[in-house]
């Protein structure tokens, strides 16, 4: 009784009455009892007679991973991390469970540090992770390593490991040719990702592959290689950044020539220097400012933008940009051989003294001369004079050692409370000194007591949750502790925040046992 | 595990769980059941090896609520087999109450094939157009049969035609099955024991777990080698698959939890336990109900697996036994995942040989991650259209559930 499969589904479409099957006797009914017994041999036999199919291409094995495995505990605690990733959402600051979303970050950061992998078997999720979360992509492509490159090859949802610059993966050395081939023919985010892999490590052949294809590029593609040039910038690049002065596009002209300005010894900065010296110079009485009265093609040609912002004089707006473009190792001559502080201490004639003083504190910046941006910061301003007076402190800060700035903030916050604090906190180093951290939960006790929401806070909270020492959590713990209501605050406050201290403590816990976990003496 | 906890009274609380269970006990006056002071110590448990909860010899108090334990299970057991023996109360009654079940089955599947010849008589054609209802409504009156298998197998005939695809074969393939399976019944008395039994358990009837337990049983090693949920809107089935090496045999543990909430029988995947357990009467054993545990015997590593030639060739073999079999348990060893933008592959390093994965496997990714390229040894359902992949070993790996 053999009969196709084809034969029978045909019948079957149409029913037995209208096409009877070709082996089948009787009337209708008869041939469709008929035609199920043939099917239900039938499907029995194709069933058990399947062939395997035939393999496609095979994927490329990935390359081996020597880094060491995880230790057991954090490799679980990964697992939750990245389960309860939805669960814990950020837009529900409220309540006193731990904030897991805080946690990651941290987590992967140190791992990484540590030099471990990532468990193969956790990878998706990770990398699922990492795809909605940006923050947490450089470190979590460092950690899933070469086999999570792999992987993100097969996904196109993990496309983003391909383009980011990624950091643990340098180590094999890139084939000169194949390098060649995706500078020339890549797509722009590849060759932006190629450049800053290259620049880090080989300076000057990255600067050479540039230059290859400059005069080819496109102004917006020229303006973004010319900002990865930024790492590793030295004395090699200036010939390549003076002819960039001349570049067609004005923004190019700009950001090349802020990096020469970078470089004290550059001529442009000679330049530039000449310029803002023959502006300012030491009277009997203080700094006399003289501004220029035009901007020439010389000045333009090194980087001045003539034109001024809206509200801005004409004359102060070419003073700043000569004043933060100069080497500051040029002015301690120009003023008889006084150190910065001094410099910074004299009086400055003619109302000029906030204009000069901020294009100082740009070019510390810029320069990263500590001893400037210290003499420019001063001791934390006292409780009744104006905070900030002079540029960002915030920039200022970054560039002086960790314990200074720390310090600084401490008595910054001890002074002033949390309200202009927040990005001075985030320019501190991690985990937090343990003055300064006790100079925030002392601020977060007091704004308490004054009877404010700690929602106005939850910036702060956010930044303690993350950076606070987890050694300071039973210094936490005994605030959240509910206080009595003070009478003239808010209706309800004392409750949110002895919830939002219960939060913090709860994660810093936490974090302390996570990292106890991944340093591997479990507790 | 034990512990002692502090609580408001002069005397710390004793706190004992057995994780195989699970069961608690403590000193505790509290009525909610388990206790605060038994979860935390779960929790500290969970913390992992590292944690406060290590390895040591039990306090009296602790082994004496343990041995209280064991002896009351044998104890439970004896009765049940006492029971077995002696048989129910009115053996009269219940063949009473048996013989009415399998008169009114035999209706139902009569009916059945009435419909399905009727079917077969107008044609399949416009049977996606028809929808749900006819099935639903067919489903009901097998139910009504008291034959839920075949009310099951009725509902799913309304799925093949909502996939799409190549739906007219595919529903000719469910009806004849369905139609071989009526037939089955109405004629078991013709068939060998064993088939007859396979029948009788795919129509839905089922046999009593103490009743089984009763019996011989089979004590061994056995390996949980995946355990995993499927839920429709009545009921959450969780199957576990248990593996013995030692005989190469497989066994399936079903348990069930009414819709939305987990069932209760949890195994920890990749522990070899040793159990005892019998298989339901069939012609092919793969369901099997669990007995007495004693303990788990340390972790297993992956199973010795075959090609996928054999693995196909061993559902053909099973197939003759069971032609309904949708779901038989294969270990390929050596096996290369290939993604792909429809249907993913596994497949050895070399010859063309492979067979595709089902939509059904969840974790596709977490089975490439774990393989990076290089060959795995995977566990997994096949079934007439893949393999739905449930766990894989890479080299000198662990279990890694997908």
């Amino acid at each position: 009784m053999s009969i196709r499969w084809d034969d029978l589904v045909g019948s079957a479409l149409l029913g037995t009455e209208r096409r009877r099957p070709a082996i089948v006797a009787g009337d209708a009914d008869e041939a469709a009892a008929g035609l199920l017994d043939a099917a239900a041999a039938g499907v029995v036999r194709r069933r058990a007679g399947v062939r395997p199919g035939v393999a496609r291409e095979r994927p490329p094995l990935a390359a081996p991973d020597t880094r060491p495995a995880l230790p057991e505990a954090a490799r679980r605690r990964l697992g939750r991390l990245l389960a309860d990733r939805t669960g814990g959402g950020s837009g529900n600051r409220r309540g006193s469970a731990p904030n897991l979303a805080e946690l990651l970050p941290q987590w992967l950061a140190e791992a990484v540090r540590l030099g471990y992998g990532a468990p193969d078997e956790l990878l998706p999720a990770l990398l699922d992770a990492a795809r909605a979360r940006t923050d947490l992509r450089a470190d979590a492509v460092a950690l899933a390593g070469p086999r999570g490159l792999w992987l993100a090859g097969l996904n196109p949802d993990w496309k983003f490991v391909l383009r980011s610059g990624h950091r643990g993966l340098t180590a094999a050395p890139e084939d000169p040719e194949a390098v060649r081939k995706l500078w020339e023919e890549g797509l722009f985010a590849e060759r932006v990702a190629l450049l800053t892999r290259l620049r880090p490590a080989d300076p000057a052949g990255a600067l050479a592959l540039l230059e290859s294809t400059w005069s080819g590029e496109r102004a917006e593609d020229r303006l973004m290689f010319l900002d990865s040039l930024r790492v590793g910038l030295s004395a090699a690049d200036e010939p390549f950044l003076e002819r960039a002065l001349t570049d067609r596009s004005r923004n190019v002209r700009s950001t090349a020539a802020e990096l020469l300005s970078a470089l004290p010894d550059s001529a442009l900065a000679g330049r530039m220097a000449d310029r803002a010296r023959s502006c300012v110079s030491l009277g009997p009485e203080g700094i006399t400012v003289e501004a220029p009265y035009e901007c020439d093609a010389a000045m333009e040609r090194d980087g001045v933008a003539p034109k001024p912002p809206n509200g801005r004089g004409e004359r102060a707006w070419w003073l700043g940009q000569l004043v933060d473009a100069a080497p500051l190792s040029a002015w301690p001559a120009r003023f008889g051989g006084r150190s910065p502080a001094e410099i910074i201490a004299l009086p400055v004639l003619d109302d000029w003294k906030p204009d000069l003083h901020a294009a100082w504190c740009r070019a510390a910046v810029r320069q990263h001369d500590t001893e400037w941006a210290r003499a420019l910061l001063g001791p934390p301003p006292a409780q009744a004079s104006p905070v900030a007076a002079v540029g960002d402190p915030a920039k200022l800060l970054s560039i002086l050692p960790e314990a200074e700035r720390a310090a600084w903030v401490a008595d910054f916050i001890a002074t002033h409370g949390l309200s202009e604090a927040f990005q001075m906190l985030g320019v501190c180093a991690v985990p937090w000194t343990e003055a300064l951290g006790r100079a925030v939960v002392d601020a977060l006790d007091i704004a308490r007591d004054a009877g404010s929401y700690p929602w106005s806070f939850s910036g702060v909270m956010g930044l303690a949750e993350r950076c606070l020492d987890p050694g300071a959590s039973e210094q936490v713990a005994v605030l959240s502790a509910a206080a009595e209501e003070s009478p003239d605050g808010s209706p309800g406050a004392g409750a949110y925040w002895s919830e939002a201290f219960q939060r913090l403590t709860g994660t810093l816990r936490l974090r302390a046992v996570m990292l106890a976990e991944l340093r591997g003496s479990g507790t | 595990m034990w512990g002692l906890c502090s609580g408001s009274g002069s005397k710390p609380y004793q706190t004992v769980v057995d994780v195989n269970g699970p069961a608690y006990r403590c000193s505790c006056p509290s009525r909610k059941f388990p206790c605060k002071h038994a979860l935390g110590l779960l929790l500290l448990w969970a913390e992992g090896a590292a944690g406060p909860v290590g390895a040591g010899e039990l306090p009296e108090w602790a082994g004496q609520w343990v041995e209280a334990r064991r002896k009351k299970a044998e104890t439970a057991a004896e009765s049940a087999a006492v029971k077995a023996e002696s048989g129910p109360a009115d053996p009269t009654a219940a063949r009473r109450r048996a013989e009415r079940r399998a008169v009114r089955v035999e209706g139902g599947a009569a009916e059945l094939e009435q419909r399905l010849t009727d079917l077969l008589r107008g044609g399949l054609a416009g049977a996606d157009r028809a929808g749900y209802q006819q099935w639903d409504e067919i489903a009901a009156r097998m139910v009504d049969a008291q034959a839920p298998g075949l009310a099951t197998r009725v509902r799913e005939l309304g799925t093949v035609v909502a996939a799409g695809g190549d739906w007219p074969s595919r529903m000719l393939e469910e009806t004849a099955l369905l139609h071989l399976l009526a037939r089955g019944f109405l004629g078991r008395q013709g068939l060998p024991g064993p088939l007859a039994d396979t029948v009788r358990a795919r129509v839905g009837f089922t046999v009593d777990t103490a009743e089984l337990l009763a019996g011989p049983t089979i004590r061994a090693p056995w390996q949980v080698l995946a355990q995993y949920d499927s839920a429709d809107e009545r009921l959450t089935t969780r199957r576990i698959w248990l593996y013995d090496a030692g005989a190469a045999r497989f066994a399936l543990l079903l348990s069930f939890g009414a819709a939305g909430r987990a069932p209760e029988l949890a195994l920890p995947v990749g522990a070899v336990l040793d159990a005892e357990l019998a298989y339901h009467p069939a012609a092919l054993p793969l369901r099997a109900a669990l007995g007495p545990q004693h303990g788990t015997v340390g972790s297993g590593g992956a199973p010795a697996g075959g090609t996928v030639d054999a693995a196909l060739a061993s559902y053909g073999t099973a197939l003759a036994d069971d032609p309904w079999l949708d779901a038989w348990p294969v270990v390929l060893s050596g096996v290369v995942p290939i993604p792909g933008p429809t249907r993913w592959q596994l497949a050895h390093p070399d010859g063309t040989d492979a067979v595709p994965l089902t939509p059904a496997t969840t974790g596709l990714w977490r089975l490439a991650a774990v393989s990076g390229g290089h060959p795995v040894t995977v566990f997994g359902e096949l079934g007439p259209t893949g393999l739905h992949a449930l766990a894989a070993w890479p080299d000198a790996g662990e279990t890694v559930p997908l």
